[in-house]
C-alpha cells in the first residue's frame, strides 16, 4: 500500500519513523497532518444540525428505567452512543447502560467516551463479543487500553483530543445518536448540575457538546432534585429523558481525597528549574496565565510559581484546566483572579466550583476546541506537560508507553500546546531505564512545533524555533542544551533500547484536534 | 555533603541533580551488616561507571577497625573517588589509612593516588586530639563533625538547643581553621524541621564552619540559604575586586577603597565571596578563582 | 565451575535487579529473566548477566532475575554479589 511521506516539521527536514497510509479499513481516508495551525482559523467550519423536537406540556421526561430510555431512543445497531468521564474511574453509568444494550442483542456500536479507564473493564467482554466494534476517546487506560493494544476492538479506535472531540461532534465527524449524561443532580426535566449529590463531581464541562449535539439526550441522575434544579450545567432545552438509578458512581473513584505535590527529591529539582525557565521567560507578570497537569511534579511546579507570584506581588488573570486544591489555594489567596474549570481533580475543586464565584465552568469546546471563535488555551501562557517519550523534533508521545501499548492520550495535551505562549513538558530524563528522549517518539500525539521547552534533571532543551526563548533563557544564567545532547547522555546511562516489532494491524488513529491523522498505532507482536 | 545510602542504585543514580556540592555515598551506617558486601561492590561499580557530573563523591568506608573498614578501603583503591570519609576517626586509624594508602601508591611505581581523605571526628577523643588526627595525614583535606555519637561517646543527651555540642564544634572549627582545611558541621536530623535547620546552618557558619551535612535532599537548599553570604557584603567584595583590577591597570601595588586600606587578607576573603555568591547564583559568573565554602 | 548453594543480591525497588542464584542440574547457565523493560533492554540485560557470569569463570548455576529498571553497573554488581556469595565458604565475611 503506498504511503504519504510528508514532515512534521518542515523547518528541521527530520521525516517521522513510517509513514502513513492512505486509507485505514474501519476508519476509512486519511486525512494527514499538515501542521498545528495549517487548517485552524481558516475559514467557516459548519455545524450539524442540532436536532430539537418539540415536547407537549403535560408530557414527562422522567423513565423509570435505563431499558425504558433505550426502548424510546430506539438504539439500535450501529448507532454512536457517547458518555463523558467527570466519574472517573468512579463511574457506574457507562457499564450500567451498556449491560442493559447487551441485553437486548444490539452489536456494532460505536462509543464516544471523553475517557476510559480500569473501571471500564466490563467493555473488553462487550469488544469480544461485537457489541462494541468501535470507540472514539481522548484517554484510555487499565484493561481496554489493553485490549484494544491488543486489537481486540474490530475497527481502529480513534484517540481524539480534548479540544478535537467536540470539535469533531458539533461539526458531524463524531454524530452521536444517543448521549447518556451520568449527572449528579438533575431535575425530572432534565436541568443538571454536577456539584450537589452524593456523587458530586463538579464541572460537567465535557458533557455539553455531546448534549447539545446528540440526537437523543439521556440524563442519568442518582439524585432527583425538585423543578427547577439550579444550577443548570446542561439545560432542560437539551435533553429528552430523565433516569434515576440508585448509584450512578463511587464518590471515591470520582475524585482523589486531595491531590499532593511530589515528595520525591528529583522532582522538586525539575518542578524548580521548571520555575525558574517561566521567570526568565518574561512572562510571569500581572495578567499571567497558567495550566498544568494533576501529577505530583506539575504541582511541584505550581507550588514554586506560587511563591514566585507571592514574593513579586503579581496577580495572574487565570489558571485553567483540570483544577486540583492546589489552585483552589492559589485563587483564595488573591494570586490568580478566576480559576476556569473543565474538570474537577479533587473534593476541594468541587467545593469551589460550588461555591466561589470567581471559580468559573468552561466546557470542552470553550477549552479548546480549534474550530470555534476562540478556545481558552489560546489565552493561555504556560502550560506544564507531561511525556511518556519526547523526540528530536520535540514531538511528544502520551499515548503509547515505549512498549507500543496504549496507556493514555492527548486528554488537553495537543490543545494546550498548540494554544500556550510557552508549552513545557517537564519530565526525568530516564525513567526506570527508559529514555524519555529518543530519537523518534514510537507515536506522535502532539507535533513538536507546538513544544517550546524541556526541562529535565539532567538539562534544559529549547526548539530550535524559539531563538528568543533561548536567548532570554541565557540571559537569566540557565543553561541551555541541545536535545540532541539530552539523548546521547540518557542513551549513555541506559544503552539504546531494542526497537519493538509491530504488525501491520492498525489498532488506533491517533487524530489532531483539527480531526487530521497524526500517527496511527500498530499491533504489538 | 549530602548522605546517600550506598546500597540504593536509584539514589546513587539521582545524587548528582540534587544541588548539593559533594554526595557521601555510605557504607557504614547506611548499609546494614548482611548487605555490606553489596554496597562495596555497587558503589565501585558506580564509580567505574556513571558520571557524577560536577558533583565531588566521597565514599564513607567502616571503620578501619572492622572487619569490613579495609576491605573498603581495597576496593576504594582501585576506583578512587575524590574523598574518603574516615569515621570514629582518630589518630591511629587515618595514620592506618595513610600508610595503607602510601604503600599502594609504592607498589604502583609511586603513581600518587588521587583520592583525599576527610576525618569524620564523632567521639571526646577525636575532638580533643583534633590537631593531632589533622596532622597524621597530608591528604587530609577537611573534617566532618559527627554530633550524634560523640554526644553518645560523652554519654549526654543531643538537644535542640545544641549547648552540649558547642565546645566540640568550636574547637574543630578552629582547629579546621588553623590547618587550613574545610570544617563541615553535623547534620540537623529533624528533617521536616526547616526553620531549625536554616538557623542551624546560619549557626554552623557564624562559627566558622564551611560547609554542613544534609541527611535528606530536602535539606540542600535551606542548608546554602545559610551559608549564603550577606548581599551588603557581596557588594562590598566585587567593589574591592573591580578596585584591585583598576590598580593593577594602573600599575599600582597597593590601593584603598571607602578611604581604609585593603590588604591581601580582605582582597583573599572578597575573592571567596564572591566565588561563593557566584556560585549560588547571587551574581553573574566572572573570572575570579573559586574557593568557597560547601554542602 | 559451578555453584553449590543458593545465594541472592539486590532488591525489587526501582533501578535494582534482585538476582537468586542456585545450583543447576545440567552444565548450563540457565537464566529466567523477568524485567518491567523486557520488550526495549530484555536482550542486553541478558547479555549482560551472562557475561558477568562468564567472567567470573562459572559455568553451571541456575539464575532467576527480576529486574526493575537496573543499569548494566547494577545488574554487573548484583550478579557478583550473589555469585560470590553462592561460592563463598560458609561462616566467611565477605
Amino acid at each position: 500500500m503506498h504511503g504519504i511521506e510528508f514532515e512534521i516539521t518542515p523547518a528541521s527536514g527530520k521525516t517521522r519513523r513510517q509513514p502513513l497510509p492512505e486509507y485505514i479499513e474501519g476508519y476509512g481516508e486519511v486525512r494527514a497532518f499538515e501542521g498545528a495551525f495549517a487548517n485552524v482559523g481558516v475559514g467557516i467550519s459548519d455545524h450539524r444540525p442540532r436536532r430539537s423536537k418539540s415536547v407537549r406540556p403535560g408530557q414527562t421526561k422522567l423513565l423509570a428505567s435505563i431499558e425504558e430510555a433505550l426502548d424510546r431512543a430506539k438504539v439500535q445497531d450501529g448507532m454512536t452512543l457517547s458518555f463523558h468521564h467527570h466519574l472517573r474511574n468512579g463511574d457506574h453509568v457507562l457499564n450500567l447502560v451498556m449491560e442493559a444494550v447487551a441485553l437486548r442483542g444490539v452489536r456494532d456500536l460505536t462509543l464516544a467516551v471523553s475517557s476510559i479507564f480500569p473501571v471500564h473493564e466490563p467493555l473488553v467482554a462487550l469488544m469480544d463479543a461485537g457489541v462494541v466494534t468501535g470507540l472514539a476517546t481522548n484517554y484510555m487506560s487499565g484493561p481496554v487500553a489493553k485490549a484494544v493494544s491488543q486489537g481486540r476492538l474490530k475497527k481502529p479506535a480513534v484517540m481524539m483530543t480534548h479540544g478535537g472531540r467536540p470539535r469533531a461532534i458539533e461539526c458531524g465527524d463524531l454524530p452521536v445518536d444517543i448521549a447518556f449524561i451520568a449527572a449528579p443532580c438533575s431535575d425530572p426535566y432534565g436541568n443538571c448540575n454536577g456539584v450537589s449529590g452524593k456523587s458530586a463531581c463538579g464541572a460537567l464541562g465535557y458533557a455539553v457538546a455531546d448534549a447539545q449535539y446528540a440526537d437523543v439526550v439521556v440524563v442519568v441522575t442518582d439524585h432527583l432534585a425538585a423543578y427547577p434544579a439550579s444550577p443548570a450545567e446542561i439545560t432542560q432545552t437539551m435533553v429528552d429523558y430523565v433516569v434515576e438509578v440508585p448509584s450512578i458512581g463511587d464518590p471515591q473513584g470520582i475524585v482523589s481525597g486531595t491531590t499532593r505535590i511530589t515528595r520525591d527529591p528529583v522532582g522538586l529539582a525539575i518542578a524548580h528549574k521548571a520555575a525558574q525557565v517561566i521567570q526568565a521567560s518574561g512572562l510571569l507578570e500581572d495578567g499571567f496565565s497558567f495550566q498544568t497537569g494533576a501529577g505530583g511534579t506539575s504541582l511541584a511546579v505550581a507550588a514554586e510559581l506560587k511563591n514566585m507570584m507571592k514574593e513579586a506581588g503579581i496577580v495572574g488573570s487565570f489558571a485553567a484546566g483540570g483544577i486540583t486544591g492546589y489552585l483552589v489555594d492559589m485563587l483564595e489567596e488573591g494570586l490568580f483572579r478566576n480559576l476556569l474549570d473543565v474538570q474537577c481533580f479533587d473534593l476541594r475543586a468541587v467545593e469551589s466550583y460550588r461555591d466561589n464565584p470567581r471559580h468559573l465552568p468552561m466546557d470542552a469546546s470553550m477549552y479548546a476546541n480549534p474550530f470555534s471563535k476562540g478556545a481558552v488555551v489560546n489565552q493561555l501562557d504556560v502550560m506544564i506537560l507531561g511525556a511518556t517519550e519526547i523526540d528530536l523534533d520535540f514531538n511528544v508521545n502520551v499515548t503509547t508507553g515505549s512498549d507500543g501499548t496504549i496507556m493514555g492520550g492527548s486528554g488537553g495535551h495537543s490543545d494546550t500546546a498548540a494554544g500556550a505562549k510557552l508549552a513545557m513538558v517537564v519530565t526525568q530524563l530516564v525513567k526506570a531505564r527508559l529514555p524519555i528522549v529518543r530519537r523518534h517518539v514510537t507515536t506522535i500525539t502532539t507535533p513538536g512545533e507546538t513544544v517550546d521547552v524541556l526541562v529535565t534533571d539532567h538539562g534544559i532543551a529549547v526548539n530550535p524555533a524559539r531563538q528568543d526563548l533561548i536567548a532570554s533563557l541565557e540571559a537569566s544564567g540557565l543553561e541551555v542544551v541541545s536535545i540532541e545532547a539530552l539523548l546521547a547522555l540518557a542513551e549513555s546511562m541506559t544503552g539504546i533500547p531494542d526497537e519493538i516489532t509491530f504488525s501491520d494491524d492498525i489498532v488506533a488513529v491517533v487524530e489532531y484536534r483539527d480531526g487530521t491523522v497524526v500517527d496511527v498505532v500498530r499491533r504489538t507482536k | 555533603m549530602l548522605f546517600v545510602p550506598g546500597n540504593n542504585p536509584g539514589m546513587i543514580q539521582s545524587a548528582s541533580v540534587l544541588g548539593a556540592d559533594c554526595v557521601i555515598l555510605d557504607l557504614e551506617d547506611a548499609v546494614s551488616l548482611s548487605e555490606k558486601d553489596s554496597a562495596r561492590k555497587l558503589v565501585t561499580k558506580a564509580l567505574r561507571s556513571w558520571s557524577f557530573k560536577s558533583t565531588e563523591v566521597t565514599v564513607r568506608i567502616n571503620p578501619i577497625t572492622t572487619v569490613y573498614g579495609p576491605l573498603d578501603l581495597e576496593a576504594m583503591l582501585e576506583v578512587q573517588p575524590d574523598i574518603l570519609l574516615i569515621p570514629k576517626a582518630e589518630v591511629a586509624s587515618i595514620q592506618a589509612v595513610e600508610s595503607r594508602i602510601s604503600a599502594f601508591e609504592a607498589a604502583r611505581g609511586g603513581e600518587a593516588v588521587r583520592t583525599k581523605l576527610f576525618a569524620l571526628i564523632e567521639s571526646a577523643a577525636g575532638v580533643e586530639y583534633v590537631h593531632e588526627i589533622l596532622e597524621s595525614s597530608p591528604r587530609l583535606e577537611g573534617v566532618l563533625f559527627g554530633g550524634e555519637d560523640y554526644t553518645s561517646d560523652m554519654g549526654v543527651a543531643r538537644t535542640m538547643g545544641g549547648m552540649e555540642i558547642e565546645y566540640a564544634r568550636n574547637k574543630v572549627a578552629v582547629a579546621c581553621k588553623v590547618h587550613g582545611v574545610d570544617a563541615v558541621d553535623t547534620p540537623f536530623t529533624d528533617v521536616d524541621n526547616h526553620e531549625g535547620l536554616l538557623a542551624d546552618a546560619r549557626k554552623a557558619k557564624a562559627m566558622g564552619f564551611t560547609g554542613k551535612a544534609a541527611i535528606n535532599p530536602r535539606q540542600v537548599g535551606i542548608i546554602h540559604k545559610g551559608f549564603a553570604p550577606d548581599p551588603v557584603e557581596v557588594r562590598y567584595a566585587l567593589r574591592v575586586l573591580e578596585a584591585m583590577e583598576e590598580a593593577e591597570a594602573e600599575g599600582k601595588g597597593v590601593f584603598s577603597l571607602d578611604g581604609k586600606m585593603v590588604d591581601a587578607p580582605i582582597i583573599q576573603r572578597a575573592r571567596q565571596m564572591v566565588a561563593l555568591a557566584e556560585k549560588l547564583g547571587m551574581v553573574k559568573a566572572s573570572n575570579v578563582s573559586r574557593e568557597g565554602g560547601l554542602v | 565451575m559451578r555453584v553449590t548453594r543458593t545465594a541472592k543480591a539486590g532488591t525489587l525497588e526501582s533501578n535494582d535487579i534482585f538476582i537468586m542464584v542456585s545450583p543447576s542440574e545440567a552444565e548450563v547457565v540457565n537464566l529466567e529473566l523477568q524485567s518491567i523493560v523486557l520488550a526495549q533492554f530484555g536482550r542486553q540485560i541478558r547479555e549482560t548477566i551472562l557475561k558477568t557470569v562468564a567472567a567470573r569463570g562459572v559455568t553451571q548455576v541456575s539464575i532467576m532475575a527480576q529486574d526493575r529498571g537496573a543499569l548494566d553497573y547494577t545488574i554487573e554488581a548484583r550478579v557478583e554479589t550473589a555469585l560470590d556469595r553462592a561460592l563463598a565458604e560458609p561462616g566467611v565475611i565477605l
